[in-house]
Formats: C-alpha cells, sequence, structure tokens
C-alpha cells in the first residue's frame, strides 16, 4: 500500500537527481582522498568544503522554492531557519570541544568562562548528544515556522505583508543572536570547533564526508520535493498560489496547507544550515542578516522559479559567481547581484530553466510546424 | 407579501432579514429569501443590486451585519468559513470565471471532486483513484476532447463550462451560480442553459443572470433584486408586468 504512494511517484528527473548526487558524493571525496595530489584530477580540500557549502546554499534555495515557487508564500525570512539549525549543530560542536577550550573548563564553552557564568544555561543541556542536536536541527526551525505560519496564515497575511513579518523576524533574531546574555556566544557566535562525531574537523577524510553528506541531504530534499509537488497536495498548493480564494470555496484550508508547507521547507533549510557549519568552522549572528535572505530568493529567481531543479542551479551558479567576483572585485557583489535581480525579473521571468525549456518548447513547434506544411505527396 | 415568518424546516437555503453595509453603504438591505430543495431560481437585478454580495455572505466571503442564513433549515452559515461552508454541499460559479490557469482541465475537475480536503489526505492520495468520476464529468461539460489542456488556454465559454464541470464535481447540495453567460455566443448560450437545467435535475440552484433570453430559457422562478432587497418575485412575465420592476430595471 505504502509502495503504491511513495514508488510511482519516485519519477526520472527525482532518479537522476539523485543518481547524479550519489555519484558526487563518492566521486569528489575519491578525487580528494585517493587520486594524487600532482594528478591534474586531485580536488584539493578547499575545493571540497566550497563545493560542500554550494550544496548547502542550494538545499536552502529549495526549501525557498517550495514555499515561494509552488504556494506563492514569499518567504524573506529562510535565512532564519538556516541559521536556527546551524546553531543546532553549532551548539553540538561546542560542547564536542569538552575541556579543550583556551580556558579548559570541562563543560563551559569559552565565551561563557570569560562572560563568568558559573554553569551550562539549561537551553545547552543536551547538545553534548548528536542525537539531541540532530532533532534539535529540525524542531527549532520547525517550530519557528509554525507559530509565525499559524498566526499569519490564519489571520490571511498574505504577499508582501507576509514578507515583511518574515523579514522582520529574521531581523529581529538577529538583533537577539548579537547579545551576549542571549547565551550564544553573542557577536562572535560559535566557533573553534574541534570535531565531529568523533572525527577531527580539518582532517580531509571528515570534509570529504561533510560534501557527501550535503549532497546526500540535497539528494533527499529534492526527492521529497518531488514527491509533494507531483502529489494532489502539490496540485493544491498551485492551486492556492494562483486562485487562493477559488481553493477556499472548493473547501481546502487554504492556512492547513501554507503551515505544512512552510514548516517542511524550514526544517530542510534547518538541515542546509546545520550542514553548512561544520563545513565553514563558525556560525555568527550574521546568517540571520535579512540580506542572506534575500540572497536565496534571488538564486531560486535566477534558477528558475517553480522548477525545484532551478533553484539547485541558480544557487550553485550564483555563488559560484560570488566567489569569482569576491575574490577579484569584493565591493561591486552587492550591485552584482542587485543588477543580476533586476535582469533577470525583466529579461528572464522564468529563470534559467525558463529559458532552456521555452528553448525546447519552440523548437518542437517548429518542428510540427514544418511537418504540417510540408507537401503531401501520397493519397489524393 | 409574506406576513408571518415562514417556518425555516424543510427549506435548503433561508435568508432572513440579512443586511451589509461597506463603509456606511447598504449593499444588503433586510434581504429576506427561501429557496426550497430541488428548487431553481433565477435572480435579476440592475447593476449593484447586491447580488453579488448576496452570494458572498451564503458563502462565508463576507460577513453580514445582521440576519440570519440557514442551510438545511438548521445549520447557521453565518458562523463558518468558506471552506467549511463549501464542504457542507455549497458550490459557487464566480461572475469572472476562475479555473486553475496553470492546472490542465483535467486536474482542474480533479481538485474539484467531492472528498477528503485534509493536506495529509492529498499528500497520500493514489492517482487514478477517481478516473471514472472525472471522465463522467468531462463528458458532461463537452470538454472530453481537451482533457490535458492547459485551463489557461481554453476560451472564454469552455472556461465557463469547466467551472460548471468542477462546481459539479463537488456535489454540491447547493449551487450558486453567478451569470454564467456574460460574454457567451448565443449557441454556447443555450448550451449553458440546457447544462444548468440537467445540473438542477438533481440539486437546488440559485442563477444570477443579465440575459433576458437565457432566463426565458430557464423557464423557473425570478426573484428581482433591487437596492439590496427583494423587490417582486413570481413568473418572468409575472414580475415583468410589476410596474415596479419596469421602473427600475426593465423600463430603463
Ligand atoms: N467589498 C466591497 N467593498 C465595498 N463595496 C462593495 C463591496 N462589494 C460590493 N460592494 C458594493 O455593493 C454594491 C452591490 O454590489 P454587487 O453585489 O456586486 O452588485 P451586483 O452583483 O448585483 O451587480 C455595489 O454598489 C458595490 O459597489
Ligand atoms: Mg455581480
Amino acid at each position: 500500500m505504502q509502495g503504491g504512494i511513495l514508488l510511482p511517484r519516485l519519477d526520472r528527473a527525482g532518479l537522476i537527481f539523485g543518481a547524479v548526487a550519489l555519484g558526487l558524493a563518492i566521486l569528489i571525496p575519491i578525487l580528494n582522498l585517493i587520486v594524487p595530489t600532482d594528478s591534474a584530477f586531485h580536488v584539493p580540500p578547499h575545493v571540497v568544503a566550497l563545493m560542500g557549502k554550494y550544496l548547502c546554499y542550494a538545499l536552502l534555495a529549495l526549501s525557498v522554492d517550495l514555499v515561494w515557487g509552488y504556494c506563492g508564500i514569499l518567504s524573506l525570512g529562510h535565512g532564519a531557519f538556516f541559521a536556527l539549525g546551524g546553531y543546532a549543530m553549532g551548539m553540538y560542536l561546542m560542547r564536542q570541544i569538552g575541556p579543550r577550550g583556551m580556558y579548559g573548563h570541562p563543560t563551559l564553552p569559552d565565551f561563557m568562562v570569560f562572560l563568568n557564568w558559573q554553569e551550562l544555561p539549561w537551553y545547552w543541556l543536551g547538545f553534548d548528544q548528536f542525537w539531541f542536536a540532530a532533532i534539535m536541527v529540525l524542531l527549532a526551525p520547525g517550530l519557528l515556522a509554525g507559530l509565525l505560519g499559524w498566526l499569519a496564515f490564519r489571520s490571511r497575511v498574505t504577499g508582501v505583508y507576509l514578507s515583511i513579518i518574515t523579514q522582520a523576524m529574521t531581523f529581529a533574531l538577529l538583533l537577539a543572536f548579537f547579545r551576549n546574555d542571549m547565551g550564544f556566544g553573542g557577536n562572535n557566535g560559535l566557533t573553534d570547533f574541534k570535531d565531529i562525531l568523533g572525527a577531527p574537523l580539518q582532517a580531509d577524510g571528515t570534509r570529504s564526508a561533510l560534501f557527501a553528506a550535503s549532497a546526500i541531504a540535497l539528494a533527499f530534499g529534492f526527492i521529497l520535493c518531488r514527491w509533494i509537488v507531483r502529489s494532489k497536495l502539490g496540485r493544491v498548493l498551485v492551486a492556492i498560489r494562483d486562485a487562493e480564494s477559488r481553493t477556499r470555496f472548493l473547501g481546502y484550508r487554504v492556512e492547513q496547507y501554507k503551515l505544512l508547507v512552510f514548516v517542511t521547507s524550514a526544517c530542510m533549510a534547518g538541515v542546509a544550515g546545520a550542514l553548512y557549519v561544520p563545513q565553514v568552522g563558525i556560525i555568527n549572528p550574521g546568517e540571520f542578516s535579512p540580506a542572506n535572505s534575500i540572497e536565496a530568493v534571488i538564486w531560486v529567481a535566477v534558477g528558475g522559479r517553480g522548477t525545484l531543479i532551478g533553484s539547485v542551479i541558480g544557487a550553485v551558479l550564483v555563488n559560484f559567481g560570488k566567489t569569482l567576483l569576491t575574490n577579484a572585485l569584493p565591493e561591486i557583489w552587492l550591485f552584482a547581484l542587485g543588477g543580476l535581480f533586476i535582469a533577470v525579473t525583466l529579461f528572464l521571468p522564468r529563470g534559467i530553466v525558463g529559458l532552456w525549456t521555452g528553448y525546447w518548447a519552440k523548437r518542437r513547434e517548429k518542428q510540427a510546424a514544418s511537418i504540417a506544411t510540408q507537401p503531401v505527396t501520397e493519397g489524393s | 407579501m409574506m406576513l408571518t415568518k415562514p417556518d425555516p424546516q424543510h427549506t435548503q437555503l433561508y435568508l432572513d432579514g440579512v443586511s451589509v453595509s461597506f463603509d456606511g453603504f447598504r449593499a444588503l438591505n433586510n434581504l429576506s429569501l427561501i429557496i426550497m430543495p430541488g428548487e431553481m431560481r433565477a435572480i435579476i437585478g440592475p447593476n449593484g443590486a447586491g447580488k453579488t454580495t448576496m452570494m458572498d455572505v451564503i458563502t462565508g466571503k463576507t460577513k453580514p451585519d445582521r440576519g440570519t442564513i440557514l442551510f438545511d433549515g438548521d445549520t447557521n452559515l453565518t458562523e463558518m468559513d468558506e471552506a467549511g461552508i463549501a464542504t457542507l454541499g455549497i458550490g459557487r460559479k464566480f461572475q469572472k470565471p476562475t479555473v486553475f490557469e496553470s492546472h490542465t482541465v483535467w486536474d482542474n475537475i480533479d481538485l474539484a471532486l467531492a472528498g477528503r480536503r485534509g493536506p495529509f489526505a492529498t499528500l497520500f492520495h493514489r492517482d487514478g483513484a477517481d478516473d471514472d468520476r472525472i471522465l463522467a464529468i468531462l463528458e458532461t461539460i463537452r470538454l472530453s476532447g481537451r482533457r490535458d489542456v492547459l485551463a489557461g488556454a481554453l476560451s472564454h465559454g469552455q472556461k465557463q463550462w469547466l467551472e460548471i464541470g468542477m462546481l459539479l464535481a463537488q456535489e454540491p447540495k447547493l449551487l450558486l451560480v453567478d451569470e454564467p453567460v456574460a460574454g457567451m455566443t448565443d449557441a454556447e448560450t443555450a448550451e449553458t442553459a440546457r447544462l444548468l437545467r440537467e445540473i438542477a435535475q438533481t440539486r437546488s440552484v440559485v442563477v444570477v443572470e443579465h440575459d433576458m433570453t437565457f432566463v426565458r430559457d430557464l423557464d423557473v422562478k425570478v426573484t428581482v433584486l433591487h437596492e439590496g432587497s427583494v423587490l417582486s418575485d413570481g413568473s418572468l412575465d409575472h414580475v415583468s408586468a410589476d410596474p415596479r420592476v419596469i421602473e427600475v430595471y426593465l423600463g430603463r
């Protein structure tokens, strides 16, 4: 019975994506760990970390596309869910340091010793366990999205008002996490991590494993999203996106649908953040910056909203461009990003994927037309 | 003239003393109306008479300031939301055809199909389970040949039929239809009258329409609305002869 629902919806796109991601998860570690350093095919460790980071961004973009592309919820606060997942992972990594901190305190992280705290705050309890942190990675963003969504969708806050609320949410969290007395390391955030699940974070093997984990998480995220959007629920989401009140008159409780998809998406963003933090080695309140959430929306717009694959392509390409540009001309990145957004909105409203599918649709049309106009030689 | 208050028992839809104001403007003014089970009723009235607003208060889009609205004689609609009212069995066709343009004709009907409406029910819904019902409806609304076309690509008349098909799929007890033939060709108009009469055989239908030929085709009791309340009702010939109706509506 379960298979009857689960398997047929695992379509070609999902399988191909899963296969490519799995291939990368195997290939990149081999190219990094086994291929000798002097070979042209060797992938240096910093590139592995960089690509892992891109994949985390891609998962974040995927989560944005699920709510924005399919349900019309333009969230400008998904960076907050990403950051919360990141902090949950960061707290685990902090507690992994144990007595190896600068001050050598057996349990307290350095910043708490520095603040003269005597014991661990209650909300840090349990984070020495990986399974607990892993649950929190889902729970913290999920609960926040659930609360915000419940309030907003119930009172039918939509469109630009909802976007502003989500943006305000991430800004409020930014200010809160900056405060030292919140107990999340304030301005400096959480850093100086040593190891994860007992494996040293700086080791090449760990980096490769984290990259592979990111690729697999992205594949799972993609397949989950495909499974959702190809279900009848997915068609209800699109109906809500295109004609919300019509959907209500059909008897669908729009707020329940929005809430479900918003929470699912927030959890995905949380996982992305959790995988991101060990690969970049730090999480600080800057991750809550409203600009981060806006950037994620731009990735999706560039790749093609409402296509899933477009969000992945957009996230990877834009971030690759960002890496190149911030190395060469760091001061113009924000202008380039803004210009890119305007250009895409004006000239590529359906993004890169839209350009591609549009091209093929046109070709097929032309072919059909040329067949239709060919002189009839048989019959009559 | 009704002097005593009628009994809501056994009625399909019962409106009593319903009023709605927008910024002091009375769109509905002490409106009372009764539709019996299986009845088809045509509502006419000049622009701004409150016909669409009446549908809004019945379907929960607008909350009335005063008055009673009962469904099936006992269910109070004024306390329910749109989705709840829709699941009770009240379907609505909007003045402007609103189909889901980026879905196919088939998916439009599928979404409207009576069935469980919760997010988990739809998430685990098996594709193909309702094919027979969808095919039957496509047959009725004459769109079988266009099942895989995006609804946005349909002609205006076809969109109106698709929307009627979506209403059929909901299997409502009461159907509210707002100006179904606006912008249709004569042939489409006649076809729509046929379709609505067919539909009305198994449920109550309330049709708002301006087109007099169409209303004559429907051949049912007519209620004339004016400034938010009932001006006159009876057969089309009866209301057409009513001097008050001639003054505010037909005479213009
Ligand atoms: N949401 C609204 N806000 C303000 N005025 C409205 C609203 N809805 C309807 N009205 C007004 O109420 C009156 C009745 O409108 P309506 O019910 O659409 O008339 P009809 O459908 O009979 O042409 C009109 O004068 C219209 O401008
Ligand atoms: Mg109207």
